[in-house]
């Protein structure tokens, strides 16, 4: 897993960061350490959450030219972290993300949208677990500094992709309903 | 003959015997299991019925306040006395303890508690996995505290019942008489 940052082009950034997203051109260089991705769920209605540890960002954005625009995200599922260290074990086994079979869950995206007010929309293919759903997610980016930080959420239900099988399909106690949140930072392409 | 205890006060302390019958051997049960949605139920079904028992502790106790207890037969010697006393203060402060260290144990694990799956009760403490051992192991403690005490207490209403013949028991189980 590539990880496109190279620290040392930060430094050349202070020219630009004052532009706005229109006005400045393309961002790719992925800033791991300001980005995360997350996931919310109820268990006996206790809302509870996650994050995954691991996971790679190719991004090529720019705010002018949506179309240009494209994303392949990869998520290493072994690496979901909920604070409940059993819970963590429980992840990687053949009922939720069968980690073995499955090591990289997948999104790729297909097409970019300005939805106006400086929202974006991205369509694309989301692939857990080996199975794949069209997927379109609604993200906002803001500047900070001279990178661009892309935010946004969307619902997933985990039945649909196979997490949580056997018992743990019963949604009384885990809920179908998960919603997972990102933020992803890309620097200016140099 | 004269009705030295409420009905009020008979009520709360069946209804929480009952209670503690069922949350007490849950704890024990629950906890060594493998994690699976069994496991996860009777943790949530522990803790909502912990917190009935708590609510119906802290209304026990703003009763009691009010109504103090009929006086315990005179036969009894100086010491059986004092140790019934003790006991029963002991359980206030025990019905009231244990269900707040499982509900701070639960913050500091990480873990809400949501009363029913419906009504979230506040995160007093962060999270704090030392704290939350910490608080497990009091959890632990304070209930092998009441295991003892209720042993104690049940032996002593029998005995009153069998052996001295007085009316301690039937007063608080009224269909006894
Ligand atoms: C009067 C009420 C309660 C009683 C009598 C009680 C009793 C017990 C007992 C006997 C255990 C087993 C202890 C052990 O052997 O380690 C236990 C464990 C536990 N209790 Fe309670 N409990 C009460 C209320 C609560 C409440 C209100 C909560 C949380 C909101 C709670 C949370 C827990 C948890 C999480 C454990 C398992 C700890 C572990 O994982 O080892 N309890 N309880």
């Amino acid at each position: 897993m590539h990880r496109w940052h190279r620290p040392l082009a930060v430094l050349l950034l202070t020219s630009t960061a004052a532009l706005t997203p229109a006005q400045a051109a393309e961002y790719s260089r992925f800033v791991a350490d300001r980005s995360h991705i997350q996931f919310a769920y109820r268990q006996m209605g206790v809302p509870s959450e996650g994050r995954f540890r691991k996971f790679s960002v190719q991004f090529v954005f720019d705010p002018g030219k949506p179309a240009a625009s494209r994303t392949l995200i990869e998520v290493d599922p072994a690496s979901a972290e909920t604070g409940v260290k059993d819970v963590d074990e429980e992840l990687k086994k053949d009922a939720w993300f069968d980690v073995r079979r499955y090591p990289l869950a997948r999104f790729e995206s297909s097409q970019f949208r300005a939805l106006g007010g400086g929202r974006f929309e991205i369509a694309g293919r989301l692939t857990i677990k080996g199975r794949t759903r069209d997927l379109t997610v609604p993200m906002q980016p803001r500047m900070d500094g001279g990178a661009i930080v892309l935010e946004g959420s969307f619902p997933l239900k985990r039945l649909e992709f196979g997490v949580g099988t056997g018992s743990w399909s019963d949604t009384a106690t885990v809920a179908d309903d998960v919603q997972v949140r990102f933020r992803i930072t890309l620097n200016p392409t140099s | 003959m004269k009705t030295p205890y409420t009905s009020t006060a008979i009520a709360l302390h069946w209804l929480m015997a009952v209670l503690l019958f069922m949350t007490f051997p849950l704890g024990i049960y629950m906890h060594d299991l493998p994690l699976s949605p069994e496991k996860l139920k009777l943790y949530s079904y522990h803790k909502w019925i912990g917190v009935t028992i708590f609510l119906l502790a802290c209304l026990r106790m703003l009763w009691r306040l009010r109504h103090p207890t009929p006086p315990l037969p005179r036969s009894m010697p100086d010491w059986q006395q004092k140790l019934a006393k003790g006991i029963h203060h002991l359980f206030y402060l025990l019905l009231f303890l244990i269900p707040l260290s499982g509900w701070l144990m639960s913050s500091a694990l990480g873990v809400q508690t949501v009363w029913f799956g419906l009504i979230p009760l506040p995160d007093l403490v962060g999270e704090d996995a030392a704290l939350g051992e910490w608080l497990k192991a009091a959890h632990k403690a304070l209930n092998i505290l009441l295991l003892i005490g209720v042993i104690v207490h049940v032996a002593a209403a029998v005995k009153h019942h069998v052996v001295d013949r007085d009316d301690v028991l039937a007063r608080m189980l009224p269909f006894l008489k």
